[in-house]
This record gives structure tokens, C-alpha cells and sequence, in this order.
């Protein structure tokens, strides 16, 4: 089955167009970054006078030129492969990630159907998560450090709240959308309060929980690697350099080695897009009857 | 079929009598009643067919006999006794397709007896035979997304047969077929309706569908929504479409009907509906062909 896809992704030419456009993009990074300055000289004097206007006084353009190139991160993420602090950053991140996800999933898609199918819980409870929703989950992050007990609970509950608003309001959206005349058909021939719950509310809901979900998952990435920085990479006394790889940002950034920079970058980008798409593969096996058309 | 001989009980039940129903929505001053002191009759074991312009409250008719609302006044009754609430007895097909898109055709169809528990041989065989019946059988295993408009409805024909309801009751099912599939449609449905002769309470805008069809046939009238005259339409089944064009006693009582629809639309007409006046364009229209 997967070696099939595999073969029809390989074999489709918008993959190739998809990578060659990469391949180019690195090519022209690796001659810009290696020239330093990305233009000649004497091409750049005229932008120099109006960007010294605002301050800046190098020989090249100022937002690239710095960036290390390709290859020395190629490099670097060899180097680093070896090492354990960077296995260990990809496990404690891919750990708090699926500690906080996991509990979003756990607590907010039965919050999210219990919001959609008691009208009660809505009054009581819908306003209060309305007005916690827009906080942003990096706002939680001194008060949490305060609440919980050890830093490695703050930061999987940051990461929790990441996902779960999403999840709860997909949820509670999806329920709600459910027509009425599906409704009205079970009820008729026969169903139960628990049967409709069963077999009405909680197949129509999955699209959503299953969107809502792989939406989550992307933000508890974005929520974890700022949790990392702001919070020192948690009990750091323990595990020594292995904080989660926003730790590992930051611990490159102190220590001035910019190619592991764009490696720990790199680094997420990849764990967020393998996490979503292994989310929405299993979506798609879950909701069989969307692909059908 | 041995088994649907069966299911069947010596007395066919399912009259349902209406006794000036009126149904208002809204409150206070922008109380609207659509529908006032409506009385009517569906015989037991007869194929009850209502023809009126659209608009004219006929859907609301069905949300009342089917139990999805309550009168504002009035009665309805199911062989005697009031009826409450939606249930198995009365199901409804209505002109969008309700087949669960999460459950295959087939599982669309076992829905009711497996919902109480009733998941017999005999269910089971009667679900087989109603399938076969409606020609889907090599589509049990597809998701309502993956069949046709005309598929769905027939799959919802079978979804709603096989918990052999005392009154079938529908809602312009066949409306945004395109012109063949209804007519097969219609001789699909005639089929079923002659091989298990059960109340059937069938709602539509078209005259030839509701002549085709109708055992009896109530013409509607607008405001208020009121049976303005019922014609026993005595036409010989097994229907065909092919036989009823041709066929003077069907071209006369289309012609009846139309004549009420036609008085009936000129009445409103002079009251500025809209409704009334897409009506007497047709009519207009169809007279000219013939």
C-alpha cells in the first residue's frame, strides 16, 4: 500500500517540478551565501546609500548574506547526527508534543461533542472558553511555569492548549453542521439518544476531528520549540544539553554556531510536516467515504 | 416473496385522517400561518398523491404528518390515535437525499432494523430483496457520494421500505432528476408501490407524476392551504409510462386537475403571488402544446 503511493508520488511530474524548484532555490542560496555578498559591489553602492539611511553599514545585502550556506549546514547536520544531545532534543520535543497533543485529543474532542449535544454545558461552559481561547498559549507560559510543578509539565501543558482550542472548536463546529435531516431520519426509524450519538453525531463529527487534529498538531509544533526557548529547555540540570530542539536554537544561537541554527530548523520543519501528514494519512483511512467520489 | 407475504398482516393499517389543521410560525405580529383549518383524508393501502403549486404549504403538511413539528390546531390521527413525535410507523423521503454518506448502501439500508435491534434472518432477507429491488445490488458495498441522484433515492426507497412503515410518506422525492431518470424513477416506485400495497402519501408540484402515480389525487389550493377538490384517478396497474400517454382517460383527468390548478392560480394571481404566477406561465405554456 505505501510502497504503492510511493511509486505514484515518484512517478508524478508535479513531484519532480516540486523538486527541482527546491533544488534551485538551494543552489541559488549555496552561490549567495558563498559569495557573501549576493551582489557585485559596484551594483550594490547605490542600494548602500539609501540603506545606510537606516542604519546599516555592511558590504552586502543585510538579511541574507550572514546566512550560512547549504552545504556547511549539510555539514554541520552530519556532524550533529552523531551526537546524542541531538537525538535527544528530537525525543524530548517529539515527547512534549505528543504528551500535550495526546491529552488535547483525549480531553477536547469529548469537550468539544458534550458542548455540541448539551445545550446546558454550552451555556455553562462555551463563554468561559471563549474568553480563554484568544490568549495566546505563549502567554501561559510564566503563569504555567508558576502553576505546575516541574518545568517538563509547564511546557507539555503549553503545547496542550495549543491544540487544544483547535480541536475543541472543530469539534463542537463539525457536530453542529450535522443536518438536521439525518436527524430526523435515524430518529424515525427508531434510534436512541445513544444510538444517533453513535452512529450520527460521532461518524459526521470525524472530518472535522480529523482537520482539527492535523491543524493542532502543526500549532503544538510552533507552541513547543518557543515553550523550549523561553523556558531554559526544562530540567536542564538532568538531561544536560538535550532540551527539546527549540532549546537547541537557542543553545546554537549562544553559542554562535549559526549552521546548527538552520539544522534545528530545519529539524522541526521536518517533524511538523512528517506529524500533520501522518495525522491526515490516518484521517483518510478513518473517513473512507471522503475519498470516495 | 414468501417473506414479504409475511411481513404483510391481514388488514393493511395506516389511515391517516387530518382534522382542521392550522400551523402558524413566528410570534406576535409576525405570526404567519401557513397553513388554516386544513382537513383531509389517506386512505389505508391506497397511494395518496398532493398536487398543488409550490409554496402552497405542502411541505409543511409533510413535517406535520411525519411528526418533526405539532399542529398549531387541530388533529392528526394515525388509525384512531393521535400521532406524537417522529416514528417508525410514518417515514418520510424528501427531496434532498438524507442516505447517511458515512455508511455504505447497504448499511444505509439496515439502518432502522439494526437501530431496534431487529437485525433477523428475515429483516435481513427483506433488506436483500428490497436492495435487489431497486436494482443496487452490485452497489452495496459504494458510499452514497459514489452513486447517482437516482441510485440515492431508490437506496432511500429501500432504507425506508424495509421497516415497512404503516405510511410511506413523500416530499417531492424525485424532484432535480433530469427528465429520463424520473420517468424510471416513477415506474420503480409504481413497482414497489403495486407488489406491497401500503399507504403511501406522496407529494409533488407535477401533474403528470401525480397522474402517473395517484390512486387518489388531492388538488391543493393556496392561501389557505386547503384540499380544493380530490379525484379518484381509476387507471389500470400496473402502470406504464408508455401506456399513459397515450391514454384518453389520463389526458382527462389531467386535464380536470389542471383546470382546478388553473382556476386555483388565477384566484392568487389576483392577489399578487408569485408562486401563482410561475403556475399560470406553465399552464399557459402547456396548453399551447396541446
Amino acid at each position: 500500500m505505501i510502497a504503492g503511493r510511493l511509486a505514484t508520488i515518484v512517478t508524478d511530474r508535479s513531484f519532480w517540478r516540486g523538486v527541482a524548484a527546491i533544488l534551485v532555490f538551494l543552489i541559488l542560496w549555496e552561490i549567495g551565501a558563498r559569495s557573501k555578498q549576493w551582489m557585485a559591489p559596484e551594483f550594490f553602492a547605490p542600494f548602500k546609500n539609501i540603506l545606510g539611511m537606516i542604519g546599516f553599514k555592511k558590504d552586502y545585502l543585510p538579511w541574507v548574506g550572514a546566512i550560512p550556506a547549504p552545504s556547511a549546514v549539510l555539514a554541520s547536520w552530519i556532524q550533529v547526527l552523531g551526537q546524542k544531545g541531538y537525538w535527544q532534543s528530537w525525543y524530548m520535543s517529539f515527547f512534549r508534543v505528543m504528551g500535550g497533543f495526546i491529552a488535547a485529543m483525549i480531553i477536547g474532542i469529548p469537550f468539544g461533542l458534550v458542548l455540541a449535544v448539551s445545550r446546558i454545558t454550552r451555556w455553562v461552559a462555551f463563554p468561559v472558553f471563549e474568553v480563554l481561547r484568544p490568549i495566546p498559549p505563549l502567554a501561559w507560559v510564566p503563569a504555567s511555569i508558576i502553576f505546575w510543578p516541574t518545568q517538563e509539565l509547564a511546557i507539555t501543558f503549553i503545547t496542550f492548549l495549543g491544540a487544544f482550542y483547535t480541536i475543541v472548536i472543530n469539534v463542537l463546529g463539525g457536530a453542529r453542521s450535522i443536518d438536521v435531516r439525518y436527524f430526523q431520519a435515524a430518529q424515525s426509524m427508531g434510534s436512541s439518544r445513544w444510538d444517533i450519538f453513535r452512529r450520527i453525531i460521532l461518524p459526521g463529527t470525524l472530518p472535522s476531528i480529523v482537520v482539527g487534529s492535523a491543524v493542532g498538531m502543526g500549532i503544538t509544533w510552533e507552541v513547543v520549540v518557543a515553550a523550549e526557548m523561553i523556558s531554559g529547555g526544562g530540567a536542564s540540570g538532568t538531561i544536560g544539553s538535550g532540551g527539546g530542539l527549540g532549546f537547541f536554537i537557542w543553545n546554537s544561537y549562544v553559542g554562535g554556531s549559526y549552521e546548527q541554527i538552520v539544522v534545528g530548523m530545519i529539524s522541526i520543519g521536518i517533524a511538523g510536516f512528517a506529524s500533520s501528514g501522518l495525522l491526515r494519512w490516518l484521517g483518510r483511512y478513518a473517513t473512507p467515504w471522503l475519498k470516495a467520489r | 416473496m414468501s417473506h414479504m407475504a409475511v411481513s404483510r398482516p391481514a388488514i393493511v393499517p395506516g389511515e391517516i385522517a387530518v382534522q382542521g389543521v392550522s400551523k402558524s410560525y413566528g410570534a406576535l405580529h409576525l405570526r404567519k400561518e401557513v397553513v388554516h383549518d386544513c382537513s383531509f383524508t389517506i386512505e389505508r393501502a391506497k397511494l395518496t398523491v398532493m398536487v398543488g403549486p409550490s409554496g402552497c404549504g405542502k411541505s409543511t403538511l409533510t413535517r406535520l404528518l411525519a411528526g418533526f413539528e405539532q399542529p398549531t390546531r387541530g388533529k392528526i390521527l394515525l388509525d384512531g390515535a393521535p400521532i406524537a413525535g417522529p416514528n417508525r410507523d410514518r417515514l418520510v423521503l424528501f427531496q434532498e437525499t438524507a442516505l447517511f454518506p458515512w455508511m455504505t448502501t447497504w448499511e444505509n439500508i439496515l439502518y432502522g432494523p439494526r437501530a431496534r435491534g431487529e437485525l433477523t434472518r428475515e429483516s435481513i432477507a427483506f433488506a436483500e430483496f428490497l436492495l435487489a429491488k431497486v436494482g443496487l445490488h452490485d452497489f452495496r458495498d459504494k458510499y452514497p457520494g459514489q452513486l447517482s441522484g437516482g441510485m440515492q433515492r431508490r437506496a432511500e426507497l429501500a432504507r425506508a421500505m424495509v421497516n415497512n412503515p404503516k405510511v410511506m410518506i413523500l416530499d417531492e422525492p424525485f424532484r432535480g432528476l433530469d427528465a429520463m431518470t424520473r420517468e424510471l424513477m416513477w415506474e420503480y416506485y409504481a413497482r414497489l408501490y403495486e407488489e406491497n400495497r401500503r399507504t403511501n402519501f406522496f407529494v409533488t408540484t407535477d401533474i403528470d407524476e401525480a397522474v402517473f402515480l395517484a390512486d387518489r389525487m388531492l388538488v391543493m389550493c393556496n392561501s389557505p392551504t386547503q384540499v380544493r377538490a380530490v379525484i379518484e384517478v381509476d387507471l389500470p396497474r400496473p402502470r406504464k409510462f408508455a401506456d399513459l400517454v397515450e391514454n384518453d382517460r389520463a389526458n382527462d383527468i389531467k386535464k380536470q386537475a389542471l383546470s382546478i390548478l388553473h382556476a386555483e392560480a388565477m384566484r392568487s394571481f389576483s392577489r399578487g403571488s408569485k408562486a401563482a404566477a410561475d403556475f399560470v406561465e406553465a399552464y399557459l405554456k402547456r396548453a399551447s402544446h396541446q
